[in-house]
């Protein structure tokens, strides 16, 4: 366990990082209100979109020029168009992400119902060294507070750390780590799952076989995620490595302290996501000002966005458009394959300067698509195994905290469409889902036993 | 089906604060408990229906001044259907997931002297109120929409006694046939209510 415990450090750094990283913004897309003046366009771009929705164009320059150049008139029809088209699409993209997040959960609640490992106390993380089996109910109390405190810190140091390698642009260094801990993810994490499946349906499975899966599996996980891949393919893995990430925490996080910490989590994820000082605030704006996407790995997309500031039919705009695109081209990892589609569209748009600004905002439209972090599909995952697992063997439990979950989310992608401002995730979801859990494992069970054992029907 | 679990969530609130105020031992009080907690929880999965439709109205208004052709891009027919459906399903889940978790393990049906077809009722009971469900779900929509009151009473009395019924449970002729034969007839009137009719199914059936 020791030996377990010392690998689970080194990568739950990382891993801590990527959760509280999740928050981080979604890259730049250009705006397609070209009809918008430029003091909105300005503060547009001082609010991104968090992790979801359509984003604004980060070419302060672009956009000037084109609201400069654009009829007054027009902006009022845009806009109303564009209202209309933001909530259509919102829908749209509120089923985009219905379908991950829920795949992540059914994997997570799967596991967990099948497969006894990860319902087993064997030992804490480092991270929560106070126990929970003390003998007095205020005692437990204090421990789990203490653990969550020193859970969170962790997280705000690893968060701010990171938030000054970027500043400073140590991106090698940020690179390594993150190819690091996908490392530690795609083959440790993924070689103990497997041996516990085969473990749990008593399957026989001779090591090469076992080796040559693997390598496989993780090796085409590092590309897809870091580099280019199939998008489905790469949403897959982002789904399983959050999976896994979820059922590490519901092992190792003691039953009381993983809801304080759930609870906590999703008041700093307010707090750092709309704080003027917050970290994941700073880290967003300085990708901003740079035009970079931030960290592609680390964000689930649902769609084929352009990652890269799309090309503007005005050559005055496709200068800092390709600027960053070399940019992303040398320094970044630009995994998704949409980037080919990129290069070439944004080559097929320089010949066409003269076309309608309509027709433009057609095409962006329905290339934009959504993103989510990837610790808000850990969290979201970490709390509906959390139910699956301690309440009691009962599904309704789970039921209710899926759905609690899956309207939280709807409700934040509505404030996001309503504010057009980067939101955290993380506190509408998770407070649905907390208090959920509490009263329907609480009160709502009793009630249903009762009635379900006199085969009534309400 | 959030609207419903927070209305089951109410319900069971009160039925669990009645049930610790009262005496734990008197069993026939706590049936009667029971009792009024069913029925407190229907009334509140109207009310919440209710709230629900008030909902979508507010929506469908919205959606209906932003779209290009000033009318929704749902219908409030397909909206009711929906809610109805999504009710159903939730509740339906609700009742029968446990039984269903419970049937893959080992066990005897029925071996302290309760009827052996425990399963086989419990899987109809929940078919015929996903059903009840999805029918009151467009009746109480329709009947909202045109301000006919007594249907929306007719709903919640015909809920009101389909869930009294089950109280007859075990004695199962008593309860399975009249709550298959009350789905029936909801079915035709909310069928009839959506505006089918029998040149409707003839044109179907017909393939035209």
């Amino acid at each position: 366990m020791i030996t377990f415990m010392n690998n689970s450090d080194s990568e739950e750094e990382p891993c801590n990082e990527r959760t509280s990283l999740m928050s981080a913004e979604s890259p730049p897309v250009p705006s397609y209100q070209d009809g918008l003046p430029a003091s909105e366009a300005g503060e547009a771009q001082a609010h991104r979109k968090r992790r979801t929705g359509s984003s604004r164009s980060p070419n302060n320059i672009a956009d000037g020029d084109m609201s400069d150049s654009s009829v007054p008139v027009r902006e009022s029809a845009l806009e109303n168009e564009e209202e209309e088209l933001t909530l259509k699409y919102g829908a749209k993209h509120v089923i985009m992400l219905f379908v991950p997040v829920t795949l992540c959960m059914i994997v997570v609640v799967a596991t967990i119902k099948s497969v006894r490992f990860y319902t087993e106390k064997n030992g804490q993380l480092i991270y929560t060294p106070f126990s929970e089996d003390t003998p007095s109910v205020g005692q437990r109390l204090l421990n789990s507070v203490l653990n969550t405190i020193i859970m969170i810190s962790v997280i705000v140091v690893m968060t701010v750390f990171l938030v000054l390698l970027y500043k400073y642009r140590c991106y090698k260094f940020i690179h390594g780590w993150l190819i690091l801990s996908s490392l530690m993810l795609l083959f440790l994490f993924t070689y103990i799952y497997l041996g516990e499946v085969l473990k749990t349906y008593n399957v026989a499975m001779d090591y090469p076989t076992l080796f040559l899966v693997i390598w496989n599996f993780g090796a085409v996980g590092m590309i897809c995620i870091h580099w280019k891949g199939p998008l489905q393919l790469q949403q897959a893995y982002l789904i399983m490595i959050s999976a896994l990430m979820a059922l590490v925490f519901i092992k190792y996080l003691p039953e009381w302290s993983a809801w304080v910490i759930l609870g906590a989590i999703s008041i700093y994820d307010l707090m750092a996501v709309l704080c003027p000082k917050g970290p994941l605030r700073m880290l967003v704006e300085t990708a901003q000002e740079r035009n970079e996407p931030i960290f592609p790995a680390l964000i689930y997309s649902s769609a084929m966005v352009w990652t890269v500031g799309m090309a503007k039919p005005d050559t005055a705009a496709r200068g800092p458009s390709q600027q960053t695109w070399d940019a992303a081209e040398e320094g970044r990892e630009n995994h998704r394959s949409p980037s080919h589609a990129d290069s070439q569209m944004s080559e097929t748009r320089s010949p066409v300067p003269t076309r309608p600004i309509t027709s433009f905002e057609e095409l962006e439209e329905e290339e934009r698509g959504v993103k989510l972090g990837l610790g808000d599909f850990i969290f979201y995952s970490v709390l509906v195994g959390k139910a699956a697992a301690t309440a009691s063997g009962d599904w309704n439990t789970t039921l209710a905290c899926f759905v609690a979950i899956l309207i939280g989310l709807c409700l934040t992608l509505l404030l996001l469409a309503v504010f057009k401002k980067a939101l955290p995730a993380l506190p509408i979801s998770i407070t649905f889902g907390l208090v959920f859990y509490f009263s329907t494992d609480n009160l709502v069970r009793p009630f249903m036993d009762t009635l379900a054992s006199h085969q009534l029907y309400i | 089906a959030f609207f419903w679990l927070v209305s089951l969530l109410l319900a069971s609130l009160i039925w669990f604060v009645s049930v610790h105020l009262s005496d734990r031992e008197d069993a026939k009080l706590q049936y009667g408990l029971l009792v009024f907690g069913a029925a407190v929880s229907v009334l509140l999965q109207e009310a919440f229906r209710f709230a629900y439709f008030k909902l979508l109205k507010k929506a469908d208004e919205g959606l209906a001044t932003i779209s290009e052709d000033g009318r929704s891009p749902i219908s409030l027919r397909q909206m009711a259907y929906v809610s109805g459906l999504s009710f159903g399903i939730i509740s339906g889940v609700f009742s029968v997931i446990n039984i269903l978790a419970d049937s893959i393990g080992p066990g005897i049906v029925g071996i302290h002297g309760d009827s052996p077809y425990y399963f086989i009722t419990s899987a109809f009971l929940t078919m015929a109120l996903v059903l009840l469900h999805t029918f009151w779900g467009v009746i109480f929509f329709d009947a909202c929409e045109k301000r006919r009151y007594w249907c929306l009473g007719l709903v919640v009395a015909s809920h009101l006694l389909t869930s009294g019924l089950t109280f007859l449970n075990p004695w199962y002729e008593a309860s399975l046939v009249p709550i298959f034969i009350i789905t029936l007839c909801t079915g035709l009137w909310a069928f009839f209510t959506a505006g089918g009719s029998f040149r409707n199914i003839l044109k179907c059936l017909s393939c035209k």
